[in-house]
Parts: structure tokens; sequence; C-alpha cells
């Protein structure tokens, strides 16, 4: 099989635009969550709009008109804008800007969504109850579709490879990255941009995801203190928005053009639950098993992984069997992991946040450090793992397992590896 | 230019994102405007709303300039 490697990366999210800004952001301890102003709506968790300022990429804020535009921003919702701003970074930073025909069709687009455009559903109904059928706009389906990221993607830099899209909840970005990482090492493409992105910070959205009792409500006038992971304390998600697009490449097509290596994906694996819609197993065996045969893939020991992206959305129950999952698979080696939830930093991204953890798993192999768990006050139960509480850690990180998992009992672990020949 | 003319210009820049001085009685929506089949049904439905009246889908068909739409919409409107 191929080797496939990660040579490019771009992110729109809660802490800014653009990679370097978010890790360095990340890194030093930055929380992304801001309360949500709507005079309407009685359910206000904390929220971190991924396009709250206007300005520039240079800056680390979000313009919209950097990436699309402007007539065609109007015909489709966020998550097709942020994953534009994401894949446009991602080949920037790959230097890989296919023009030539052969080029253009070895290189392809498998960005995922969790939900797709809501926003747009919402608006449309509304305006098709009010004014019936003949207002509905030509836009609605195709500014909605959650494949039209990839679509939309593939048109502005001209990528006619494979076309495909990921929809597995909270795992999407995880599964869309493994995924497309296979279908390089099978040879269907060189080069894939892959990832996810969402955009579910609105009202319909924000009640839905309230209803299943999914949201942290206990922090509302303190939203930075609303994610906490492994926290006694904690009592939810905080949602968050934006997209994480990563270039995976074979190895030898990476090394002909000279591009610089984040990491090499050596592992990937996938499992589902079969217990719930909602709610994990509670003997985390899906998440177990999922880990597991990323491990048995990259043909590695457990004990050889350094850094644990985990999925820890600072839900009661999910944060645990996660924990324990983990403390199942690394058995006596526990005590040399580190494992840290980025989402107490940025929200809960649905369906980007395995995208965008990818991404600071390769960060976090390529400067050795850790990332923080914030709000980590006092954890809810003993662990031998190393959380990483407030402080990003500075430790040796060569190999990263990043978790994710969705709704409906799906999970999804990459695994990556500092690049050596 | 009539008021008429003046409106539909208006929504033709507001939809197409093209300049101002583009948007010429004889300009072709597809061939000088660089809109596609679906923004023209956006651009009709545009119409619609902004004057109040129905275009019809034969008749919508027949519109293919920024005239042909002024035209329409001076026979078919009360303004």
């Amino acid at each position: 099989m191929r080797r496939v490697v990660i040579t490019g990366l771009g992110l729109v999210s809660p802490l800014g635009c653009g990679h370097e800004t978010v890790w360095q952001r990340l890194t030093a301890g930055e929380n992304a969550a801001r309360r949500v102003e709507t005079s309407t709506s009685q359910i206000s968790p904390a929220r971190s709009p991924a396009r709250f300022h206007a300005g520039t990429a240079a800056d680390g804020t979000f313009n919209p008109n950097d990436w699309m535009e402007h007539k065609e921003q109007r015909k489709v919702d966020d998550f097709i804008i942020y994953a534009m701003g994401a894949a446009t970074q991602a080949l920037t930073d790959a230097g890989w800007k296919p023009t030539a025909y052969e080029d253009q069709i070895r290189t392809g687009v498998l960005i995922g969504s969790g939900i797709g455009g809501l926003q747009g559903i919402e608006k449309t109904s509304l305006l098709f109850a009010e004014k019936g059928p003949r207002r509905v706009s030509p836009f609605f389906i195709p500014g909605r579709l959650i494949n039209l990221a990839s679509g939309y993607v593939s048109i502005e830099h001209g990528l006619k490879g494979p076309n495909h899209a990921v929809v597995t909840a909270c795992s999407t970005g995880a599964h869309a990255i493994g995924d497309a990482s296979r279908l390089v090492a099978f040879g269907d493409a060189d080069v894939m941009l892959a990832g996810g992105s969402e955009s579910p910070v609105c009202r319909l959205a924000i009640a839905g995801f309230a209803a299943c009792r999914a949201l942290s409500t206990n922090f509302n006038d303190e939203p930075q203190r609303a994610s906490r992971p492994y926290d006694r304390d904690r009592d939810g998600f905080v949602m968050g928005e934006g997209a994480g697009v990563v270039v995976v490449e074979e190895l030898e097509h990476a090394k002909a053009r000279g591009a610089k290596i984040y990491a090499e994906i050596i592992g990937y694996g996938l499992s589902g639950d079969a217990f719930h819609i909602t709610a994990p197993a509670e003997d985390g065996d899906g998440a177990f098993r999922c880990m597991t045969a990323a491990v048995k893939r990259a043909g590695i020991d457990p004990a050889d992984i350094d850094y644990i992206n985990a999925h820890g959305t600072s839900t009661p129950m999910g944060d645990e069997i996660e924990l324990a999952a983990v403390e199942r698979l690394f058995g006596n080696a526990a005590g040399k992991v580190s494992m840290s939830s980025t989402k107490s930093a940025t929200g809960h991204l649905l369906g980007a946040a395995g995208a965008i953890e990818a991404i600071f798993s390769a960060l976090a192999i390529r400067d050795n450090l850790a990332p923080p768990t914030l709000n980590l006050d006092n954890p809810s139960v003993a662990t031998a793992i190393d959380l990483v509480p407030h402080q990003a850690r500075r430790r040796t990180i060569d190999t990263v397992l990043s978790n994710s998992f969705g709704f409906g009992g799906t999970n999804a672990s990459l695994i990556m590896r500092r690049y050596a020949a | 230019m009539s008021d008429i003319s003046e409106r539909v210009k208006k929504i033709v820049v507001e939809h197409l994102g093209v300049e101002a001085d583009k948007v010429t009685e004889n300009a072709s929506f597809i061939d000088d405007l660089g809109a596609d089949s679906l923004d023209t049904v956006e651009l009709v439905m545009a119409f619609e709303e902004e004057f109040g009246c129905e275009i019809p889908d034969d008749a919508a068909e027949t519109i293919l300039t920024v005239g042909d739409a002024v035209k329409f919409l001076e026979k078919n409107t009360a303004a």
C-alpha cells in the first residue's frame, strides 16, 4: 500500500483563521467561547462564532470575502464558505496548484459536514410557508447539500479527481481524512483535500441540540467556563463552527515536488456502537474497538502513542466512557501518554471537529507540544493519564491518536506519526 | 431611463455582481453578464417580487436581455 502524508493545513475556527494563528492561541491557553446574542432565544449556551469579526486572514480573523465571491456567498450556507476558506489555505500551504490536466485528474476533494445547511433550510422553510413555492430560490438545494462543499472547492481550484463527501455527525472530519488517505493509498488519487465543515450556530440547531440535552447550560453567564472536559462540573458541550481541511498526499508525490511533510497518516480505525442514537455505549466498547483497529492498521503498540487528541466533548457521560476505553487500550502504559480535549478552547465543531483536531495533532508532532484541556479544575475521576490541565505540555510527541465519535454510534480514530524515511 | 428600467438594473447588479455600466438594454444575462441558467431563474423571481407580478415560465423563457425584462414589466405591471 502507498504511504500517505499530510502536506498542507487550512483552518477556519472560533480561535481564528489560519493554522499558525490558531495553534499559537490554542497552545497559549486562549478560549474562544462567547455568549450567544439572540434576543428571542431562551437558550443561550456559550457561542464561538467563526465569522464574528470582519478582517483579513493575516491578523487571524475570518473574512468571507477573502475566500469566495460575494455573489456566490449569497447562494450558499456558511459551511460552504468555511470549507472554501480552509481548502484554499491548505492548498496554498502545501504549495500545490494543479494546472495541468494530468495533475488535476489526480487531485480530489473529500470534505464532509455533520448537518450541512441548516440555516438556509430554516430560512427557506419560513419563506415557503409565507409566500409559497414560487419564492424558493434555485440555489436553495445546491447551497445546502453537504457534498457541495467538495463541489465548490473542486470548481474553484479545478480539482478533477474523486469528489466525495462524508456525513457521520461528529466523526465526519476524521472519517473524511481517513477515507481520503485510503483513496490515496489505493491509488485513486495522488492528492486529496480532506476535512469537515460546519455552520450550526443558529437558533434551530441550538434548539435541537438543547432538546437532546447535549449542550452546557450551567455557565451561560460565564461562557469561557462552559466547555470543561473531564471536570466534575461539566454539563454538556459548547457549539462552535468553522472548517478544517488538510492536504493528504502520496509520499513519493510529495517528495518529488519537495513538499514539507507535517506527519504521516499510519492508522485509521472505524467502528459502530449499535447501541443508541445519541448516547455512547456505556462500556466504551465501540471506542475501544475503533482505537484498536487504528493501532492494528498502524502496526504499532498502544504504548508507542505519545499524545491523544480526545473526542472529549464535555458531556457528563461521554468523557468518562472515552477515558475508560483509552485506559483499557493502554493498560500499564497509561501513565506515559498525554491526552487533552481541545474542545475546551474551540467548542465542539461537530462535523468539522475531527478535521481541526487532526490539524492540531499534526502540529503537536511538529512542535512536540500537547495543547491543554482548559477548565479542568477538578477531574471527575482519578486516572494515570496526563490530561494536560490548563497549560500546554512540552514533551516528545512522535505519534498521535485522534478520536472522533458521533451520534448514531459512529466512531473514527486516526493515527499520525512524525515522518521518517 | 424609466423607473422600471432603473429598478431592473439594480436587481441585476445585485444578483449577478456586475458593474452597473455593463447592464445596458441589450446586455444578455447569460452571454454578457455571466449568468447561468439558475441565475436567470432567480432573476425572474426577483423581478416578480419587486414588481408584485407573476411571470409565467413560457414568458420567462423569452426574457434574455435587460431590455426584454424591462419591456415585459412595462407591459405587465400596473406601475
